[in-house]
């Protein structure tokens, strides 16, 4: 007879091609659950599968929207690996998010009226300031006070968000806006340029791709990177080695933030065009989800930041078509992260049911 | 003599690239000390896991009492009747002795009942236990026997114990041997792991003997001597290793002084007034029983901690006490740490990536922060074939590799920069003959080409072997010098025990 309850035990070796495989798995695992909610929801599984995962990305509209959803999340894993390759347990990425749109939107503000090549780049600059800072905060808390990361970083999240609600109502509320909560617009040459007529995609996919190839590089060719690896690995081993790890965390927090800010500057100069209250729907959240997906990898990164757009936008279509809240979305996110975790486990552990005597 | 315990047939496990055990058939007698002899990577751990239930054979059978013995766990091994005492002991710092034995027990126990189980074993097989002391205050002897009680509480008919030794000191090692054979007398079986030679031939009664995953020879230990054990295991003979003090040049280019450091923890042992001096070419041990300061001083003859509270290190006429590793390296100054995973190493990583972790600056290893990687390659291939390091490939990750490979490698890398100075901790640390032997030859090559070599070790034969002059480490306060040719072992082993004189 054996006892109910499995008991985790560790393998001795982890199979490399499962290793391969865990994302795959995860979604497919997701998109099996999915259907059974729909089922119960009393749904065809088809149609509303249909409705969720194809419809809205079958015009070229569709996948334009597919791309401006991907490309914050893609931009802030790709900064949340510099994070995690290194240990580092950064959340906070949506409040490094914030502060990059309210540096850079500040700098777009305070142009408003002007019309320039300089305002865009200044702007983008000003934003990855402005979340590298924020991003810093833990990281002297961490380096300097031994703080928990995870906390601090997740603590001025909300810190920012308040700052920003507190600028779109108090001293940055467009003078000639009816007294709702967001900016002036920015001016035309503070704006992200268009890579299509009459499609939302924007040059911040641009930045975005060449970002992902600069840490590609970084993770795969410099000594960085390598330090990277090795204080993620094995602190002991890293200060053998000399490395500074102090300055590695401040450089790993730093190029997140910065990522995160761009990711938020870019959202605001683009597809919305001012500040106000809501100008991302967590994207530094989900893009947690979106860098362990993608395995920290950047070409990983980039499929896990299509497949996790697109539950965005299925969310909405559901939305429309099917009457069902689109915090669904939401629900096919926490799905994909849990099918992610339980794998990742079950490569290194498996389940064993002890004999009962 | 007494019947079969354990019958092994035909048992085979590859890994990837390594198969570490090839059709291994011997049986193991009941009632005896039977010892696995072999160099390490020689497949005894392989071997010994599978019994433990660690891994799973890919063919061959066992027999344990003539029925089939087939278990997925240590759990269920131990069950079975099979115990084992690792090496690295999995013991909880933190906890006083009689909580990590509360910890060690499978079945429910009452408290009384426990502590008169400990007391008949403790009483029974020479094993005092002091209950409540912490585990952090016990000697590497008493937290063994802590491991051993752990295990015997289970009352276990199979003792598996791995490389038992690797940590005791000489009198530590003859009381171990007197709980080894008490145990016997009362019927249990004992499978001893080791690759010293002279520990088979004193305690044993039967050894078998691996090389490369094989069985070479399974025999009684009547009439084998050191020698002829050490040619079948190796499958070569070795030679004897010779160190002269010729080559010395008399002038001092390492100098410790007055070196003090409190850290205000009960883990760690204040360091108290240390000084020495290493001449051009000389090899200079510091000899010590384990847990009296040896890693504290090796950090700071690293550079891993520069937090002293007073004294010097002079270098080549500089300062260095407040240099970090590298800029030590940049001095041309090389260490090897005691530890080789997740210190002088990184497990995780491939043997190329691990020469990243200690840059000389002749190396031309970087450019503009971009790693060459074809120098690096070239040097790990260099490394691998210089020191006859077994593995596939340098993209085998360093994990892949058994410890005496491992150690050679991170010792050639170290090596092959050519350091005017080469700070070692424990360089043959629970490696075999083999390695040993290979590693203590290249030491000595490489102090003749005018490096001096500070040694930090606790294995007394090792540093006699190799040093020129020793000194003795206690309670974190250094003996004087003692010129390796002329010491008697006595006086070091009171210096060890914290007598002078």
């Amino acid at each position: 007879m054996n006892s109910l309850f499995p008991s985790i035990v560790s393998r001795s070796q982890s199979s490399g091609l499962m290793n391969f495989f865990v994302p795959i798995i995860s979604i497919v695992l997701t998109l099996i659950t999915g259907s059974i909610i729909f089922v119960l929801l009393g749904f065809d599984p088809v149609y509303a599968l249909y409705t969720f995962f194809i419809s809205p990305i079958s015009s070229t509209y569709g996948i334009s929207e597919l791309f401006v959803k991907a490309t914050p999340l893609a931009l802030i894993a790709i900064g949340l690996s510099y994070c995690f390759k290194n240990n580092i347990y950064n959340i906070g990425a949506e409040g490094q998010l914030t502060m990059g749109a309210i540096f850079g939107g500040g700098i777009g503000i305070l142009f408003h009226d002007t019309n320039a090549f300089w305002l865009l780049p200044l702007m983008i600059f000003a934003g990855a300031i402005g979340g590298a800072l924020w991003g810093l905060i833990p990281a002297i808390l961490k380096t300097k006070f031994n703080t928990n990361e995870i906390l601090t970083s997740l603590m001025l999240v909300y810190v920012a968000l308040f700052i920003l609600d507190y600028l779109v109502v108090g001293p940055w509320k467009d003078p000639f806006g009816y007294s709702f909560p967001k900016s002036r617009p920015f001016s035309e040459s503070g704006r992200m340029p268009l890579l299509f007529d009459g499609l939302r995609v924007h040059f911040g996919l641009i930045i975005t791709l060449f970002l992902i190839f600069v840490s590609w590089f970084i993770f795969s060719k410099t000594i960085f990177g390598f330090q990277l690896k090795v204080s993620g690995y094995s602190p002991k081993a890293a200060r053998y080695a000399g490395f500074n790890q102090t300055t590695l965390v401040f450089f790993a927090f730093a190029i997140c933030g910065a990522f995160a800010g761009i990711a938020g500057l870019a959202e605001v100069s683009g597809p919305i065009g001012l500040l106000y209250r809501d100008i991302s729907p967590n994207y530094g959240f989900t893009a947690i989800i979106v860098a362990f997906l993608g395995r920290l990898h950047p070409i990983g990164i980039i499929f896990a930041s299509l497949v996790i757009a697109l539950t965005y936008l299925g969310a909405e279509d559901a939305q429309l078509f099917l009457q069902i809240p689109s915090a669904v979305g939401f629900i096919f996110q926490g799905l994909v992260l849990f099918y992610l975790l339980g794998a990742e486990l079950l490569i290194n552990y498996k389940l064993t049911y002890k004999k009962l005597l | 003599m007494s019947d079969t315990i354990l019958n092994i047939e035909n048992i085979t496990k590859s890994f990837p690239r390594v198969i570490a055990n090839k059709k291994v058939t011997f049986d193991i007698k009941e009632n005896a000390v039977h010892a696995i002899l072999g160099e390490n990577g020689a497949g005894k751990s392989t071997l010994v896991k599978i019994l433990y239930g660690l891994l799973e054979p890919d063919e061959g059978n066992i027999k344990l009492n003539n029925k089939d013995f087939k278990v997925n766990s240590p759990a269920e091994a131990r069950k079975q009747g099979i115990g084992m005492v690792f090496q690295h002991f999995s013991l909880f710092d933190s906890l006083s002795v009689k909580e990590n034995l509360i910890l060690g027990i499978d079945e429910k126990m009452s408290y009384s009942d426990l502590e008169n189980k400990l007391e008949n074993i403790s009483s029974r097989y020479n094993l005092p236990l002091d209950l409540d002391a912490p585990i952090t205050a016990l000697s590497a002897g008493e937290k063994q026997r802590v491991e051993i009680v752990r295990i015997l509480l289970q009352d276990p008919q199979i003792l598996i114990m791995d490389e038992p030794t690797s940590v005791l000191t000489p009198q530590e090692v003859e009381s171990l041997f007197v709980t080894l054979n008490a145990l016997v007398k009362e019927g249990r079986t004992i499978l001893y792991i080791t690759h010293k030679l002279e520990e088979v031939i004193s305690i044993c009664d039967t050894v078998t003997i691996m090389r490369s995953g094989e069985i070479i020879d399974t025999s009684s230990t009547a009439n084998q001597t050191a020698k002829t054990l050490a040619t079948k295991m190796l499958g070569q003979k070795l030679d004897d290793l010779k160190t002269n003090y010729g080559h010395i040049k008399d002038e001092v280019n390492f100098e410790v002084k007055n070196i003090s450091c409190d850290f205000n923890d009960p883990f760690l042992t204040d360091l108290k007034n240390i000084s020495f001096q290493v001449r051009v070419g000389e090899i200079y041990g510091i000899a010590g029983v384990a847990g009296n300061g040896q890693s504290e001083l090796m950090d700071i003859l690293t550079g891993e901690n520069i937090n002293i509270k007073s004294g010097s290190i002079t270098f080549d006429n500089k300062k260095i006490e407040k240099y970090g590793p590298q800029k030590r390296r940049d001095l041309s100054i090389s260490f090897v740490p005691e530890n080789r995973l997740g210190h002088s190493a990184v497990p995780e990583l491939s043997l190329s990536e691990n020469i990243l972790l200690s840059q000389f600056p002749k190396n031309n290893f970087i450019r503009n922060g971009i790693i060459l990687k074809n120098n690096v390659d070239d040097f790990a291939n260099n490394v691998i074939n210089e020191f006859k390091v077994i593995t596939p490939g340098n993209d085998a990750k360093a994990s892949s590799l058994s410890g005496g490979n491992l150690q050679k490698y991170v010792i050639g890398r170290e090596i092959s920069s050519k350091p005017k100075i080469l700070i070692i901790s424990h360089p043959t640390w629970g490696i075999d003959a083999g390695a040993e032997h290979s590693i203590r030859e290249s030491l000595i090559e490489l102090s003749q080409n005018g490096t001096s070599i500070i040694v930090i070790s606790q294995d007394l034969d090792e540093l006699i072997e190799i040093t020129h002059k020793i000194s003795v480490i206690y309670d974190g306060n250094l003996s004087k010098p003692f010129k390796t040719s002329e010491i008697e072992i006595e006086k070091l082993g009171l210096l060890m025990g914290g007598k002078n004189e």
